[in-house]
């Protein structure tokens, strides 16, 4: 018997993929995206369309490396950047000289702690799951857009055809029925795994670690930081460079942070004003 | 490995996180070497000098292993004294006729051996080596006389050096001899290295030596035989091993045994003499062959009708794909089935198949969705530019809707012969059915029509006499795959399942339909649908699915030991000898006679394997060892030799002899080559060299992805990949169009700018390579010009396929003409190809003549 599992420099980790604790209650449920070992097959992008019924987004020819799919829409849940550059393939040898490297990465809806998106939503359309996931309800939303621009990802996206707002749902019908999520049961590197947030953490602070210490010094979570301006990803990222080479914000910020405050300042004013008004008033009378 | 197999890399990415050093081997830099550890750019064409390079890295530095190479090779046998190397002749072995194109292999055999009588030198095989006559070849042990293999190889490899793979492959010195020091330095007693390779190799007019040099590296390093060893062939499909070891070739009856001749043998006895080793499991081929006799005629094959040997169809010469297909275009034949095969985009020369099939009276393709090869009489280049018109195409096509791998039981046999079985999860839509219903009906009803018209016309027997009773199931009568798996596992004479190949008895007691997966129903129970996860395994898996032969995971595994018996190590521990029980134990399954012990010595009256020794690991060899050198079996040498392409740029930089002097061509008006025979190309009409390839995003020639939305979007249109150099030289605009010309013709595509595709220096001047993708025909969602229409018929001598990983092209910006104008630009460039001075042209022709 060889036991694998549990082996930090293994791949295929034994992670629990069952979205409820043994007493049925819901766990909080994410992806950890490691680049490192993505080999850009795409496989990601057509599960996620199969299960999810999500319509073909066109036959563009985009001439951006091996990527025609642009960028994460309405129509394209799971996006692989490829990222073409000539640089050095590992730091750790330096024999290798001038290389080429060639940054593959599936990029999803990151499921905010502090979801934007949710707060703007006047329909309750957008909601919280069990999963800590955040989804829309189809059958609610009615196309406002407000989520649109509130996303500091792009991630929401309207579709024209019917008006509505399409993303991705870390497969809320499957975690329902205890399965991972389409695009991590087809990656066939394990470049996407699914699991417990707080297992999936875990395992990818130990991942860096163990890349630094093969001398890949680029290696660095984003979206792994609590603390971070959207309060965490639930759909977090090991990445070989700055986040901003892939086309990701480099330190995204909840668009409704300053929510309240702006409420408190709109009250104020309203305040100050009602009293100039009263104050006014009072004073004819004099 | 991670563009064309990426289920397959996710192994490649396991090892790698275990501390393995992936290295990269390729024209272009593509996913794979975006995760490999070093990445090895070649020029297309030039693999035999690098892994040659290799050859003589370890052999000049010593770095052989040397007890496995002395044990296990055939490194100390003695050949010929009138054998001659191509260092002797210049670039051709001995026994080479001109006029023929063809070696008399006769030089080539080991010291005192002749050829067995009848059987034509240099004949296919299938898997096996040649027989070698019985008695042992004399060996030089300490590989010091001069005709010893060891010796041989030495000099033949001698100008292999890092300087001459730098000016021939383009692969700088340093990064030559760095990969050379981490091949060596992972092998040997503790360590092994594999090689994985694909149709990037075997798709050369020199394929076959391709995988050859490879053998030899393997050899020389002890890599054979031991876990985390080997050759390993990502095949081009899921079923491609399947679908040679239980043949769609020509050539072969299942398990590797020879077609039968029409003119070539007197009887079953004479054919199976003629073919069989005396010593080796080859030695028990009358049992393989008469099995397969009785699981196909039944009662009607008995040793009073030569085991039916007369029913079996008979070839009478080269009847591969393209000798086929020029046969269609020559107007000699009339009907053509294609079962899940799109040669009108698939095929190198496109148009030539296009037309060949255009002079067809019928044709049937069985697809799941109408492809190129089944519309190209109403949509093709040729309809576009008038070479074709649809009134004057004679061929009646029939397309019959297929059903896909999902709708129907099966069973897949991938690179590692491991068989996996797969259950239907929907049924077929409509009027579609799997072959396995196709084939059988048809054949049940010419049965039906034959026993109704003629019943005792004795031509009709071999057909009536077939045994065809596998029951059905379902409404729509669908033929039980359970049951077909079955028979090729085989039964003896008490129906009782076999449990493996050496229960097969020569006297017609047992039934298989293919020796070597005799065992995959043993006990009654489909092995190959096992799936035990590897958590309840040992990592070599026995219990997930079923490998042939005997579920042994790793061939020869014997030599995972040393001669006595012992691991080499405990690291790399597989099989060894128990002595206190006095047989071959191990975690996989012995891959010799279980009692044989490692000092077995045979008698004279020893046979089959009784006839090697116990320290004789390649079982299926006559002599027991893996040969570095091949004395008989190959047409076109024993050792690999590099040769340019047929279409190059470059003169070999070794011998005078230019090309593979024994590949095969056709002289059509139709595949018209870039350059001369023998010569090459270096006045600028086609200055680029030209490769094609898959992309993970389609399959093959895109019947079952182009058709579909979701993968059809993600590679959306034919492009050609060109480095910055090219670009500037030729004005190609990234993202703009592109055209790229042949002397067969001339297509479009859009062109990506990329380093990834570098330009390589060779011979003292940079060369820069157009990649092509071949995905894209006429039908389906996207559409565009198929790659492979460039490419010329140029084939390997030994199997057959055609060269269309290194050729010749030029590149023009903007769209290709249309109509006729496109057919005069080809014109154009023929006769400038004509016109050139033939001191150019023919500077090598006149050579081969002299010899």
């Amino acid at each position: 018997m060889t036991a694998i599992s549990g082996d930090p420099t293994i791949i295929s980790h034994d992670i629990d993929v069952a979205s409820h604790h043994p007493d049925g209650s819901p766990r909080a449920m994410g992806f950890f995206t490691d680049t490192s070992i993505c080999i850009g097959c795409k496989a990601c992008e057509v599960a996620c369309k199969e299960w999810n019924l999500v319509p073909d987004d066109g036959l563009s020819f985009t001439g951006d490396s091996y990527d025609n799919t642009g960028s994460i829409g309405c129509n394209s849940w799971r996006h692989v950047a490829f990222i073409e550059q000539g640089r050095p393939v590992a730091v750790s040898d330096p024999e290798a000289g001038d290389g080429l490297r060639w940054l593959m990465s599936s990029d999803v809806c990151k499921h905010c702690a502090h979801a934007a998106c949710l707060d703007v939503c006047p329909t309750g359309a957008l909601f919280r799951t069990e999963f800590d996931t955040v989804v829309v309800q189809q059958d609610i939303c009615n196309g406002c857009g407000y989520c649109v621009s509130a996303c500091p990802f792009g991630v929401l996206d309207k579709r024209r055809e019917d008006g509505r707002v399409w993303k991705c749902t870390l497969c809320y019908d499957r975690l329902r029925g205890d399965l991972e999520p389409a695009c991590a049961q087809a990656c066939p590197t394990k470049s996407i795994q699914f699991g417990p947030v707080d297992e999936l953490l875990a395992l990818a602070r130990e991942r860096v670690d163990t890349l630094h210490q093969r001398g890949v010094g680029d290696a660095r979570l984003y979206g792994a930081d609590r603390d971070n301006g959207v309060g965490g990803f639930g759909a977090f990222f090991l990445l070989l460079d700055q986040p901003e080479v892939y086309g990701l914000p480099p330190d995204p910020v909840v668009s409704t942070r300053r929510l309240g405050q702006m409420w408190g300042a709109a009250a104020a004013a309203a305040g100050a004003l009602a009293l100039g008004v009263a104050a006014a008033f009072l004073g004819e009378r004099r | 490995m991670a563009e064309c197999h990426p289920v397959g890399f996710q192994w490649v990415m396991e090892a790698k996180e275990r501390g393995a050093t992936i290295i990269h081997v390729d024209p272009r830099f593509t996913r794979t070497s975006a995760l490999a550890d070093i990445f090895v750019p070649i020029r297309p064409g030039s693999d035999i000098a690098f892994l040659g390079g290799i050859v003589n890295h370890i052999l000049e530095n010593e770095r052989y292993f040397r007890d496995y190479v002395v044990e296990y090779t055939n490194a100390a046998t003695i050949i010929k004294a009138d054998f001659r190397d191509t260092e002797d002749l210049d670039g051709v072995f001995s026994g080479f006729d001109a006029k023929k194109a063809a070696y008399d292999v006769r030089s080539w055999l080991y010291d005192g051996m002749e050829a067995p009588p009848g059987v034509p030198h240099g004949e296919q095989t299938g898997g096996a080596g040649r027989p070698i006559e019985h008695g042992e070849p004399p060996q030089d042990r300490s590989l010091q006389h001069p005709r010893c293999v060891f010796q041989l190889l030495k000099k033949h490899y001698r100008r292999y050096t890092p300087e001459l793979v730098e000016e021939t492959c383009g692969i700088p010195r340093q990064l030559f001899l760095r990969v050379a020091e981490a091949l060596c330095a992972n092998s040997g007693r503790e360590r092994t290295s594999a090689f994985c390779y694909a149709v990037g190799w075997t798709q050369h007019t020199v394929g076959v030596q391709y995988i050859r040099t490879a053998a030899i590296v393997q050899q020389l390093l002890g890599n054979i035989g031991r876990p985390g060893g080997g050759i390993l062939a990502l095949r081009g499909h899921a079923s491609i091993q399947g679908s040679t070891d239980i043949p769609t070739l020509y050539n072969l009856l299942p398990g590797y045994l020879p077609m039968p001749h029409s003119e070539r043998y007197l009887g079953h006895q004479d054919y199976v003499r003629k073919n069989s080793a005396p010593t080796g499991f080859w030695g028990h081929m009358e049992e393989y062959f008469i099995s397969l006799m009785k699981a196909w005629w039944g009662e009607h094959a008995t040793a009073d009708n030569d085991w039916a040997f007369g029913h079996l169809p008979r070839i009478d010469g080269d009847h591969s794909a393209y000798v086929f297909t020029m046969g269609m275009l020559e107007g000699g034949v009339r009907g053509y089935f294609l079962p899940g095969e799109n040669p009108a985009v698939g095929s190198a020369n496109g148009k030539l198949n296009r037309m060949a099939m255009a002079r067809l009276d019928w044709l049937v393709v069985r697809d799941l969705v109408e492809i190129e090869s089944a519309a190209f009489w109403y949509r093709s280049s040729e309809i576009e530019t008038g070479e074709l018109r649809t009134d004057d195409i004679p061929t009646e096509v029939f397309f019959l809707p297929a059903a896909s791998h999902t709708e129907k039981d099966g069973s897949f046999t991938n690179t590692q012969r491991l068989l996996q079985w797969h259950h239907t999860a929907v049924q077929p839509r409509g009027d579609c059915r799997s072959d396995l219903w196709f084939y059988f009906h048809l054949g049940r009803i010419i049965r039906m029509k034959l026993r109704d018209r003629a019943p005792d016309d004795p031509k009709n027997r071999p057909v009536l006499e077939l045994t065809w009773d596998y029951p059905v199931e379902g409404r729509r009568a669908e033929p039980s795959a359970d049951a077909v798996l079955r028979e090729i596992s085989g039964w003896g004479p008490d129906g009782k399942q076999l449990s493996s190949f050496t229960e097969l008895k020569a006297d017609g007691s047992t039934a298989c339909g293919c020796w070597i997966y005799s065992g995959c129903y043993r006990d009654g129970v489909n092995q190959t649908a096992r799936r035990t996860p590897h958590r309840e395994q040992s990592y070599v898996g026995a219990e997930w699915g079923w490998a042939w032969p005997d579920n042994r995971r790793i061939l020869y595994n014997r030599a995972s030991a040393d001669p006595r018996g012992e691991p080499w190590s405990e690291r790399k521990r597989y099989v060894w000898w128990d002595r206190a029980r006095r047989q071959w134990t191990g975690i996989d399954t012995p891959d010799f006679k279980r009692t044989m012990p490692p000092d077995h010595e045979p008698g004279k009256q020893a046979a089959a394997e009784e006839a090697l020794r116990g320290t004789e690991p390649f079982i299926m060899q006559a002599d027991g060892k893996a040969w570095l050198y091949v004395p008989e079996g190959l047409r076109d040498g024993p050792f690999p030799t590099h040769y340019e392409p047929q279409e190059s740029v470059f003169r070999n930089p070794l011998y005078r002899q230019q090309s593979n002097p024994v590949r095969q061509q056709f002289r059509h008006p139709l595949n018209a080559y870039n350059n001369a025979p023998d010569a090459f190309d270096d006045d600028g009409l086609f200055p680029y060299l030209l490769t094609t390839y898959r992309l993970t995003e389609h399959h093959t020639a895109g019947g079952m992805s182009r058709s579909v939305e979701y993968l059809a979007e993600l590679q959306p249109e034919l492009f050609c990949e060109v480095s910055p150099q090219l670009a500037a030289e030729r004005a190609l605009e990234h993202g703009g169009w592109a055209t790229i010309i042949t002397t067969r013709t001339a297509i479009e595509a859009r062109v990506l700018v990329t380093e990834r595709i570098p330009s390589v220096r060779v011979q003292g001047r940079e060369v820069h390579t157009v990649g092509v993708p071949y995905h894209w025909g006429v039908c389906g969602l996207s559409t565009g010009d198929a790659g492979n229409d460039l490419l010329p018929l140029a084939l390997d001598p030994n199997v057959h396929i055609q060269e269309c990983k290194a050729a010749t092209c030029d590149i023009r910006p903007g769209r290709r003409p249309r109509g006729a104008a496109l057919l005069e630009l080809v014109a154009g460039y023929r006769q400038r190809a004509a016109a050139r001075p033939p001191g150019r042209a023919g500077r090598s022709s006149g050579r081969r003549s002299e010899r």
